[in-house]
């Protein structure tokens, strides 16, 4: 066994010593822990498997976000955990989910080991259609021009997430500001650092966005960085959250799949298809494009974390 | 065994946990934990299927990347509308339980009957 | 490559997204008037395709970006396709008419939370729609998926009480489960075969073990939405807590989307890797759906608990497609008879239970409460929405001309036909068991109030119409036997391969 695989056998152990700990910890807020814990492993994971875009991702949005997310919840739900341990199932219940998760992990070890050799892959066709989109990236040829109706789809789908959030508010909060007011300390440390990283953060969010298109990267790692300095901001009581009604909000989260959508329906007269680009333009078009999802997905994902309205707007 | 098997064995074993926690944890915040690493199973499943495609000077097939990255986007919405409308019932009922026998509403009663 | 009318499909996706986009920048009052403008046009181009399919008599395929398969994704519209996407249609602008009333924005706000959201999750359960009818690649197909619950489990909870969060957090945690599971086997599928285009895996898929755990977990993930018996408990809750016009769309509309997903699935896909133990053990939950669910629903006290177990039974129906459709010569699934039967009954039981869910908002309303037990004196106040009701119900039991017993009829023409006896039992049992809960109701309602009836409030006219119009087309839909049937049957099987240079 070479050193390379000893390292990796030993991370996967991490991964999933961390779950199994994630799994069996009494408090939810330690398991919460455990799980950020655990997603910056499977960052590392992503790292061995040569897929940096999707370890960028998994690092900010999948262990970063998601853990902050999920801390704040255990944190407001600790009066819970009583119940919730009068109420776990028996031994025969228990028993019977072990057998149906162990059945189904079989499968899929048996499904991966018998995977077919030579491997299917798309990597070839990737390569080869690159330069007609402008892109070196081919993650991000992938995203934004083979399958970019998956991701203009996704994009509706996390407005409608974002809208789903928002219904859930009392009635007399609606059209208010998400999330409850913070006060920090104007001399501590998390005020002094909500306003030093910001402006640091932002640059470093569309610098990866831009390095999307060559290197890895792209709108969604960028524009959650952006999204992570505004939450600090937010937190740090340095900014407050808009209130929901404002127009200027509604036009920024709308941007990314709006711009998608012109740019597609001009891919009618301009390449003869929805969704294609010019050759001449391909990278240009696409640029303009993630401008739009950078500016959308900060703003979704800093509101998907901040909740609905809890304060009305009225004064 | 190679890097590539080692991680989708892994990936195996991540789900079958995550399905465990899904199925026996009664919490539902634990629930949505356990979705999550049952999540990172199913996208480490989806990264091992990319390195086994490397090629063309590329270190994995991008098209199973691309997938988990949009998988990834939306497990994240999932999540954040799983965690505000369990801590709105939590908020409307005080109790944060998903059995149907549960304590109703603070203005609950004739409004029971919908 | 593209045909020439492919256009029309990205039209059909779009139109409800920019509704929905113009609906949340414009706002308030706005978010009605858009939705209720993008209906008709949605409506216009859903027939339209219709129609194009019925002339060209062959698949409309539209390749997204110019990028073909398996490198790119396309949309792909067959007669089941052009059927689904007319009668969802059909149901989102009676649903919309329907809803006016009910989600108005007050005079005193500028925007309201519970009627702007329910007009644009309204639509965004339209696009999820037209995208599950529509892709003909399986990771898109599991994106519409997502989209689909992210804007019906808002919908449950939008009245804001604590019985209704708790059916919306259920249905959601079962819901994820489900996308989960679909997604684990579309890694799989393309680990195995390099491809998720509908077309090209159904050319390229063999029964072996990855294709039996791939195709077993993504049929776990799918029953578990459409809640099939076992996997059903999440949904009588949530389609009873929902706002009527809520719980009209996620019965009629909602649970097809996961369906028609797995119909794609078998029938498309992998039709010969289930082999007939696999289908006989669906028709077998379909069988337990039926007449489980149809005791329940006989049992419940409250009008919209039982109309929800209504809809668990006529799910079970669908689910009897599948062994009615496997044919023994060939070991594989064959879009016959079975097939339209099972998809006729999607369509009827969309338009039949809409307008179910439809009076009984109306009762509700105009009432105050749902139980069964003190309908008495409905059918002398409301005498249009307890005929609406009715008629509602001869498509549910399955009584001519309506499209549950043309359904129900092709049904028990392919059992028959395949000497599979035992199906029939359970079709004859099922329709009698709904004659009865269906009659429970209609005597309640016809019968004399203990005490004079006063009503809470008015019943507009229009709103008893509107589901009058809906029940009735569920009644005439079984005389599209003397001829439009046929579209269901158009470009199936043989999809249209699009192949890259």
């Amino acid at each position: 066994m070479s050193w390379t695989l000893a390292l990796e056998a030993g991370l996967a152990a991490l991964v999933l010593g961390v779950a199994v700990w994630t799994l069996s910890v009494r408090q939810t807020f330690a398991a919460v822990v455990a799980f950020v814990v655990y997603g910056l492993a499977l960052t590392l994971v992503w790292v061995r498997l040569s897929a940096l875009d999707v370890a960028l991702t998994e690092a900010a949005i999948g262990s970063g976000l998601t853990g902050v997310l999920l801390l704040g919840a255990a944190a407001r739900l600790r009066a819970t955990e009583a119940d919730a341990v009068a109420e776990r199932p028996g031994a025969g219940v228990r028993a019977a989910a072990a057998a149906l998760a162990a059945l189904v992990a079989l499968a899929l070890a048996a499904a991966v080991l018998y995977l077919p050799e030579p491997a299917h892959t798309l990597a070839p066709a990737a390569m080869a259609e690159l330069p007609a989109t402008g892109m070196r990236n081919a993650v991000t040829g992938v995203l934004m021009a083979y399958r970019a109706a998956d991701t203009l789809l996704e994009k509706v789908v996390v407005l409608i997430s974002l809208i789903g959030v928002w219904s859930l508010a009392q009635d007399k909060l609606w059209g208010g500001r998400p999330g409850l007011l913070h006060h920090a300390d104007p001399d501590g440390a998390l005020a002094f650092l909500a306003r030093r990283l910001p402006p640091v953060g932002i640059v470093a969010g569309i610098y990866i966005a831009w390095l999307g298109a060559d290197q890895p990267g792209g709108a969604f790692p960028g524009g959650t960085i952006i999204a992570a300095m505004w939450l600090l901001a937010m937190m740090a009581g340095v900014t407050d959250a808009p209130p929901i009604s404002r127009r200027w909000l509604r036009l920024v989260l709308v941007a990314g799949p709006a711009v998608f959508l012109a740019v597609g329906f001009s891919g009618f007269f301009t390449a003869g298809a929805f969704l294609a680009y010019p050759v001449a333009y391909a990278k240009a078009l696409i640029v303009v494009i993630e401008v739009g999802m950078v500016l959308t997905i900060a703003a979704t994902l800093g509101l998907l974390m901040a909740g609905p309205p809890e304060r009305s707007d009225k004064p | 065994m190679t890097s590539v098997t080692l991680f989708g064995l892994l990936g195996a074993l991540l789900v079958g946990l995550g399905l465990f926690g899904l199925l026996v944890h009664p919490h539902p915040l634990r629930k949505i934990l356990s979705f999550n690493l049952l999540g990172g199973g199913v996208f480490l499943l989806f990264g091992v299927v990319a390195r086994r495609g490397a090629g063309a000077g590329l270190g994995g097939d991008p098209v199973p990347q691309a997938l988990v990255i949009t998988g990834l986007v939306v497990a994240f919405a999932a999540t954040a509308l799983a965690v505000v409308l369990l801590l709105r019932l939590f908020q409307e009922s005080g109790s944060a339980t998903l059995r149907t026998d549960a304590p109703a509403g603070k203005d609950a009663g004739g409004a029971a009957d919908h | 490559m593209s045909t020439p009318d492919g256009f029309l499909l990205v039209l059909m996706l779009t139109a409800p997204v920019v509704g929905l986009l113009i609906a949340f920048v414009l706002g308030g009052r706005n978010a009605e008037r858009v939705a209720l403008l993008t209906m008709p046009v949605g409506l216009i181009i859903a027939v339209t395709i219709a129609v194009a399919l019925w002339r060209s008599d062959a698949a409309l395929v539209y390749v997204l970006g110019g990028w073909a398969p398996p490198l790119g994704i396309v949309l792909r519209a067959d007669g089941l396709s052009a059927a689904m996407l007319v009668t969802v249609a059909v149901v989102i602008c009676a649903t919309g008419l329907f809803a006016r009333a009910e989600f108005r924005t007050p005079e005193a706000v500028p925007e309201a939370r519970a009627p702007f959201s329910f007009w644009i999750l309204l639509l965004s359960v339209w696009a999820a729609m037209n995208m599950v009818f529509l892709g003909g690649d399986l990771f898109n197909l599991y994106v519409a998926l997502e989209l689909l619950t992210f804007a019906a489990v808002p919908l449950v909870c939008l009245d804001g009480r604590a019985e209704t969060f708790r059916a919306a957090l259920r249905y959601l945690v079962f819901a994820l489960f489900g996308s989960l599971l679909y997604l684990l086997g579309v890694a799989l599928l393309y680990g195995a075969y390099g491809t998720l285009d509908i077309a090209m895996l159904a050319a390229v898929v063999r029964p072996e073990p990855v294709t039996w755990v791939a195709g077993a977990l993504m049929t776990v993930g799918l029953l578990a939405k459409t809640a099939l018996f076992p996997l059903h408990l999440w949904l009588p809750p949530a389609h009873a807590g929902a706002p009527a016009p809520a719980s009209a769309v996620l019965s009629a509309l909602v649970v097809k989307g996961s369906f028609f997903i797995l119909v794609r699935l078998w029938f498309d896909v992998m039709p010969a890797v289930p082999g007939e133990a696999g289908a006989q053990l669906l028709g077998a939950l379909g069988a337990a759906a039926i007449l489980v669910s149809s005791v329940v629903a006989l049992r419940q006290a409250r009008l919209k608990l039982l109309i929800a177990y209504s809809t668990l039974a006529q799910i079970g129906y669908l689910f009897l497609m599948f062994p009615l459709a496997f044919d023994t010569g060939s070991g594989q699934l064959v879009s016959g008879v079975a097939l339209t039967g099972g998809m006729l009954q999607a369509i009827s039981h969309a338009t039949a239970k809409a307008a179910m869910f439809m009076t009984a908002g109306l009762m509700y309303q105009a009432l105050g409460h749902d139980r069964i037990a003190e309908l008495g004196g409905v059918a002398r106040a409301l005498p249009m929405t307890v005929f609406a009701f009715g008629l509602a119900g001869v498509s549910l039991i399955g009584l001519p001309p309506s499209g549950g017993f043309l359904a129900k009829w092709l049904l028990l023409t392919a059992a028959v036909g395949g000497g599979q006896w035992w199906w029939v039992a359970v079709i004859l049992i099922g329709g009698l068991l709904s004659a009865g809960y269906i009659f429970k109701v209609l005597a309640q309602a016809v019968g004399a109030p203990n005490v004079a009836l006063t009503l809470r409030a008015p019943v507009p006219r229009h709103r008893e119409a509107i589901a009058l119009v809906l029940a009735l087309l569920s009644v005439l839909l079984g005389l599209v036997a003397l001829g439009p049937i046929d579209l269901l049957q158009i470009a199936r099987p043989g999809l249209a391969l699009v192949h890259s240079q």
